[in-house]
């Protein structure tokens, strides 16, 4: 398969954004391109991540093609999730090997709106949603479960951290064009992400189990990761990833920022600046979806003088 | 950093195929339940289980419409996805189309041997006009679903290439007649003829009533393959020739939005990469994403398999029927059955179907090569592909 790294990026997240979804994608579209050096010439795909049920409106990805320029028409692509898995469809696409670079983006203003009800319409609409069991209740679940474990000793209560409204741009390239951009790229050492079931009765809570599907499947060295971003939307969910991810590891875990549909490629965008700048040879992003970490993905990114390391 | 070696964009094959059966409510089936039936229905058809598959992509329109927001959640236990990557791609009315690309690049860049593209639409549950017609704030409502946005784009056509009224009317009835050939189909109309259409209601003029599309519940799946797992699947493959996506601004002074440059454009990069040189004469059959029948004639010449102008010609002269020159949706198309999500995914299907030679009492007599198209947002969103018999 091709090797792929992250050229640039930009993020944005604001307690409360007094600009649209439009002004946060040009803002942090402009920014990545402008840090992509020959790449941002040589765009062939674009691929965005939202969710329109944070302002109750169908379509927001249509309006937020107006933030990016689509004209003449351009490749593009939309998943209804965080920009972390618009990031793993370009991957793929890169690989295909008829263009060499792609843009990446994930907005989100979760302030529209009461996201711990919002998110209940995630649930099963015939039997769990109307009992409107929300983000925070399912959350209390975990940490009971996790409590009822005996691995983490005694757990107070659900902590939720502030949700904040943004927007996050990353630009990939593959093949020769990278020793253009990028003196030192954030190679794309791995990147999958794995589910579980909804039904939270055939889950271990107690336990990341996509997470955990994830590390195994990936096949890299998690041993000399150094730092690593990952999306919590609860003070619990760290201590459930760090266990799955960086058991071996002594990475430094970086301040966690809680965007939806944005934190994830956020994170991307943070690690790869990260070992663009040196401070870091090898980092692992994490992004989430779902209640008590039901989807999770995973991206390992490296230096490339790493690769004799590895 | 340890690569798995394969070639860039390595053979793709379609080996298996499901839909369910569409109808305006499928009370028996809940969502869970519909998009199962679709994929059990494509598992079986490529000799598999669930087990068999490593990732799933799943497709539909807005959440808004069923209420159910990020569905391959709550989905992801019926599609067999638990332990596995599962996408959910949203790309408005192309969305279907843009599923099985989005699974094809998950077999085409040598990550997985056999995805599962999945993409529905429950539309008793949900109520399309009303998610579709949103208050934005500062813009005046636009109560008016999609037929109020297309009637004024065909309005235009019509005055364009002065077509004569009765185009629209031959293609209610040919896709109409089509649909009588196909048991999946929603509308099953028999004795359909043009004094039915025309004297149907109004809508949005030009578009009566039998010149719109149903109201559908409705799923279809497509197992996608390597070239090595095709090789063991018990039916024949239909190949992935070449896909194409494009979008352009719904909002552009420059645009034409009854011809738009994103489809055309689409259309070209497609017949390029499939290595076909003369579309009109190489392209056996073709599956479009026609919701209003006066998009038959729109679609053919933004495809180029006319010159601009005589779409409608085309149709006139029944081009486009069974047997014709070059059949179109003789599935029964969008006209016979619309659960939104899924729609583009069965012009897909079908065309795959065709080259199958799977298509029953509505195949087309030794299809080789059959493309499959969708579009949605404001004539702005597009995704197709052409599949053959045989690979490239």
């Amino acid at each position: 398969m091709r090797d792929i790294a992250v050229i640039s990026g930009a993020a944005i997240h604001e307690e409360l954004a007094e600009r649209d979804e439009v002004e946060l994608i040009h803002a942090v579209v402009s920014q990545a391109l402008a840090g992509a050096g020959p790449a941002a010439d040589r765009i062939g795909f674009v691929c965005s991540g939202s969710c329109d049920m944070l302002i109750g409106r169908p379509f927001s990805f249509v309006q937020g093609l107006d933030g990016i320029a689509a004209w003449p028409p351009i490749r593009e692509s939309h998943v209804e999730m965080d920009g972390a898995w618009a990031l793993y469809e370009a991957w793929t696409r890169l690989q295909l090997g008829d263009i060499d670079a792609a843009l990446v983006y994930g907005f989100g203003r979760a302030s529209a709106g009461s996201l711990k009800d919002v998110s209940v319409l995630q649930l099963d609409p015939y039997t769990l949603a109307p009992l409107w069991p929300d983000s925070d209740v399912l959350a209390g679940l975990q940490v009971s479960a996790m409590q009822n474990s005996g691995r983490f000793g005694d757990m107070a209560s659900v902590s939720p951290l502030p949700v904040t409204d943004g927007a996050a741009a990353v630009v990939l390239a593959a093949g020769d064009l990278v020793r253009q951009c990028c003196d030192r790229p954030a190679w794309i050492e791995a990147i999958d992400h794995r589910i579980e079931p909804a039904e939270l009765g055939v889950r271990n809570l107690a336990t990341s189990r996509s997470t955990r599907v994830c590390v195994k499947a990936m096949d890299v060295a998690w041993d000399t990761i150094d730092c690593a971003a990952l999306h919590t939307r609860y003070e619990h969910e760290r201590l459930l990833l760090m266990e799955t991810v960086l058991e071996e590891g002594a990475a430094s875990i970086l301040p966690a920022t809680n965007t939806p549909m944005v934190t994830g490629l956020s994170n991307i965008a943070e690690i790869a600046e990260r070992i663009t700048d040196g401070r870091s040879d090898r980092g692992v992003a994490h992004a989430t979806s779902g209640p008590c970490l039901q989807q999770n993905l995973l991206c390992v990114l490296a230096a490339d003088d790493y690769e004799g390391a590895a | 950093m340890a690569r798995k070696a394969t070639q860039p964009d390595r053979p793709c094959a379609v080996i298996g195929v499901g839909q369910t059966r569409h109808a305006a409510v499928r009370k028996d089936v809940n969502i869970p339940g519909l998009v199962r039936e679709a994929a059990l229905f494509a598992l079986e058809d490529a000799g598999l289980t669930f087990a068999d598959i490593d990732a799933v992509v799943l497709g539909k329109a807005p959440d808004t419409f069923e209420g159910v927001m990020q569905p391959e959640l709550t989905l992801a236990g019926a599609l067999g996805a638990a332990d596995k990557p599962i996408l959910r791609v949203h790309t408005a009315g192309s969305v279907g189309g843009s599923t099985a690309v989005v699974a094809s690049y998950l077999v085409r860049s040598g990550q997985y041997e056999r995805v599962l593209a999945v993409a529905y639409q429950k539309q008793s549950e949900s109520n399309a006009m009303w998610a579709l017609s949103p208050k934005y704030p500062f813009l005046p409502p636009s109560v008016a679903g999609a037929g109020g946005y297309f009637a004024p784009l065909i309005r235009r056509y019509i005055e364009r290439t002065e077509a004569p009224d009765h185009i629209g009317l031959k293609v209610a009835v040919k896709d109409r007649l089509n649909a009588l050939k196909n048991p999946n189909a929603h509308l099953q109309i028999p004795g359909i003829n043009e004094a039915m259409v025309r004297d149907s209601p109004m809508l949005w003029d030009p578009i009566r009533y039998l010149e719109t599309c149903p109201s559908s519940d409705g799923a279809g799946a497509i197992v996608l393959a390597s070239e090595e797992a095709a090789a063991k699947a018990p039916g024949p493959p239909a190949w992935v020739l070449a896909t194409g996506i494009r979008t352009e601004p719904i909002i552009r002074p420059d645009r034409d939005d009854v011809d738009p440059l994103a489809g055309a454009n689409c259309g070209q990069e497609l017949y390029r990469k499939a290595g076909i040189e003369n579309p009109r004469d190489e392209i056996d059959v073709a599956e479009l994403y026609v919701p209003f029948s006066w998009y038959e004639p729109m679609w053919l010449e933004n495809l180029d398999l006319c010159d601009r102008g005589d779409g409608w010609k085309m149709v006139d002269r029944g081009d486009t029927e069974l047997g014709g020159r070059l059949p179109v949706n003789p599935s029964g198309g969008v006209l016979s059955s619309n659960p939104i999500g899924a729609s583009g995914m069965l012009r897909f299907l079908e065309a795959a179907q065709q080259v199958r030679g799977k298509a029953g009492d509505h195949q087309v007599e030794g299809a080789k090569k059959a493309l499959g198209h969708a579009y949605g947002g404001g004539s702005q969103f597009f995704a197709m592909w052409i599949v053959g018999a045989e690979p490239n």
